[in-house]
């Protein structure tokens, strides 16, 4: 279902992204794990026509996202890593707009949207100004939101941050059930090495950009001789702490564009 | 087309939903339409050009929707900042329908706008020559939101953050303000400002507006449209070319 292929991202001198290979089959649950600013929002910005990879080739449902962009946009729908609602209007009309952009048809629209408002607990809500959510609503939402339609490859950047475990149980509960149930292809990035373990079919882990192995969680912890997959993570990865890299790679990007003449 | 309409409806919402911003909005035109326009007024009389506050009057409402239809389009540095974009850049639409939808909503928010500066100039003691031909008016005043939100997204889609609205603010949009005829007569000046008065858009808009409003103006209104109708589409291109090559 996806297939990337050398890819690489460089900002600048920066090298967020490189030379990564992996494939993800059908339906199936793949978790891609990494410290901060190892590369894990750079590859599904790629993934997701986002951004345009440097160097190397990513394969969607058999289809290049730079040369079929609205294709590939048409199979995959994706929750990000930060907010990305309009805080002006409500829960509702978010969720109105996401259906309308997908193509989702009127009646389904709204009776998914009442469904998966009610899932997430926010349907008592549903008519507030997003603004005046509180942070685990506003993420609530944006999940709900991804689920709305009914995609072939499901991108979840982080889920869980900053969710209570309860809001986290539905969450991969219903992750589980698009994937079972409507063969959903899920690709997901994620802190928690026990949500990886317990979610996730096969597992990737990226440090600096590269890929340093990749198996079933079984596999891994076999691979580096450990218990659990947070000591197989650390083992791989080091115990030095990172700076948080996703906010300065973004500087970098911004710099980088600044400067390059990105500009025009 | 439903994706265009659901953008173009958001905007709307937005608009309607910040009501402390529509207030301030109308205090800058109403300022220079009560100061200057009795301030000025007699000075005006005296050198034999008629009404001060009837000149300027065309001249306030262009610069409301000047000033709406730019900054609306600069609304997707907003967008940009608290992610809004992303969530329409990665959805199955066209950009261009994207684009297109933010437009026509930023220039729909710039024309009530403009409405409304018009409802205030009637007020103050605007008297259209000619009350039969304020439809072209409102004509003119789309064209000109139109020009302008196009002018705003070409320019939201090619900046990273918000640091350079200063400088769109001080070194184009009051530029565009201040050398488009809004508040003196573009005829008898100076050689350079009556060639940069010339290239800028905004001249035509406010041209257009007080020929049909007031029945008499410096240029010919088929000019005045003819220019806006190019130089908008000319942006709208512009706009649409920098909006489709937007990267996150």
């Amino acid at each position: 279902m996806i297939r990337v292929c050398n890819l690489a991202k460089t900002f600048g001198s920066f090298t967020a992204v490189d030379d990564v290979s992996f494939e993800v089959a059908e339906g199936e649950i793949f978790a891609f794990l990494g410290p901060n600013g190892a590369g894990k929002t750079t590859t599904i910005k790629m993934l997701t026509t986002l951004l345009k990879p440097t160097a190397g080739s990513i394969e969607l449902d058999g289809l290049d996202p730079q040369t079929h962009q609205n294709a590939v946009r048409q199979r995959f729908g994706i929750v990000f890593q930060d907010p990305s609602l309009d805080g002006d209007l409500s829960a509702w009309e978010n969720m109105e707009i996401h259906g309308v952009l997908y193509h989702v048809p009127h009646k389904m629209r709204r009776q998914r949207s009442e469904e998966l408002l009610k899932l997430f607990e926010l349907w008592d809500r549903r008519d507030d100004q997003v603004k005046k959510f509180s942070g685990g609503m506003k993420r609530r939402l944006e999940i709900a939101r991804g689920f709305l339609h009914t995609p072939k490859i499901l991108f979840l950047d982080e889920p869980t941050l900053g969710l209570d475990p309860q809001s986290r149980n539905q969450l991969w509960t219903h992750v589980k059930r698009v994937n079972e149930t409507e063969r959903v292809t899920v690709f997901l990035t994620t802190h928690y090495m026990d949500e990886a373990d317990r979610v996730a079919h096969r597992i990737g882990v990226i440090d600096h950009g590269k890929l340093v192995a990749q198996g079933t969680p079984k596999a891994i912890k076999e691979q580096t001789g450990t218990e659990t997959l947070e000591d197989a993570f650390l083992k791989l990865t080091g115990s030095t702490i990172r700076d948080e890299s996703a906010n300065s790679a973004d500087q970098m990007r911004q710099f980088a564009k600044m400067w390059s003449g990105g500009k025009r | 087309m439903s994706a265009i309409y659901i953008l173009w409806l958001r905007e709307l919402k937005r608009y309607v939903r910040s009501r402390t911003q529509i207030l301030a909005s109308l205090g800058q035109p109403m300022l220079y339409l009560l100061v200057l326009g009795f301030g000025l007024g007699p000075v005006f009389q005296r050198a034999g050009n008629g009404s001060y506050l009837q000149f300027v009057g065309p001249g306030v409402i262009g610069m409301s929707v000047l000033f709406s239809s730019i900054f609306s389009g600069l609304g997707l540095l907003w967008d940009r900042q608290f992610g809004f974009l992303k969530e329409t850049l990665v959805a199955p639409v066209s950009r261009l329908q994207i684009m297109i939808g933010r437009t026509l909503g930023g220039a729909t928010v710039a024309v009530i706008q403009g409405l409304l500066v018009t409802a205030i100039c009637l007020i103050a003691g605007l008297r259209p020559a000619n009350p039969a031909l304020i439809p072209v008016a409102f004509g003119f005043m789309v064209a000109i939101a139109i020009v302008f939100a196009a002018l705003g997204v070409a320019i939201g889609s090619s900046l990273q953050d918000m640091q350079g609205f200063q400088l769109i603010m001080n070194f184009l949009v009051l530029p565009i303000y201040f050398l488009s005829g809004a508040l003196f007569p573009l005829l008898g000046l100076p050689k350079l400002l009556a060639v940069i008065t010339r290239l800028d858009p905004l001249s035509y808009g406010i041209d257009g507006m007080r020929s049909v409003l007031l029945g008499h103006s410096a240029f010919s209104p088929l000019l005045d449209i003819s220019v806006l109708a190019v130089v908008g589409c000319v942006l709208l291109v512009i706009g649409a070319y920098r909006f489709s090559k937007i990267e996150i």
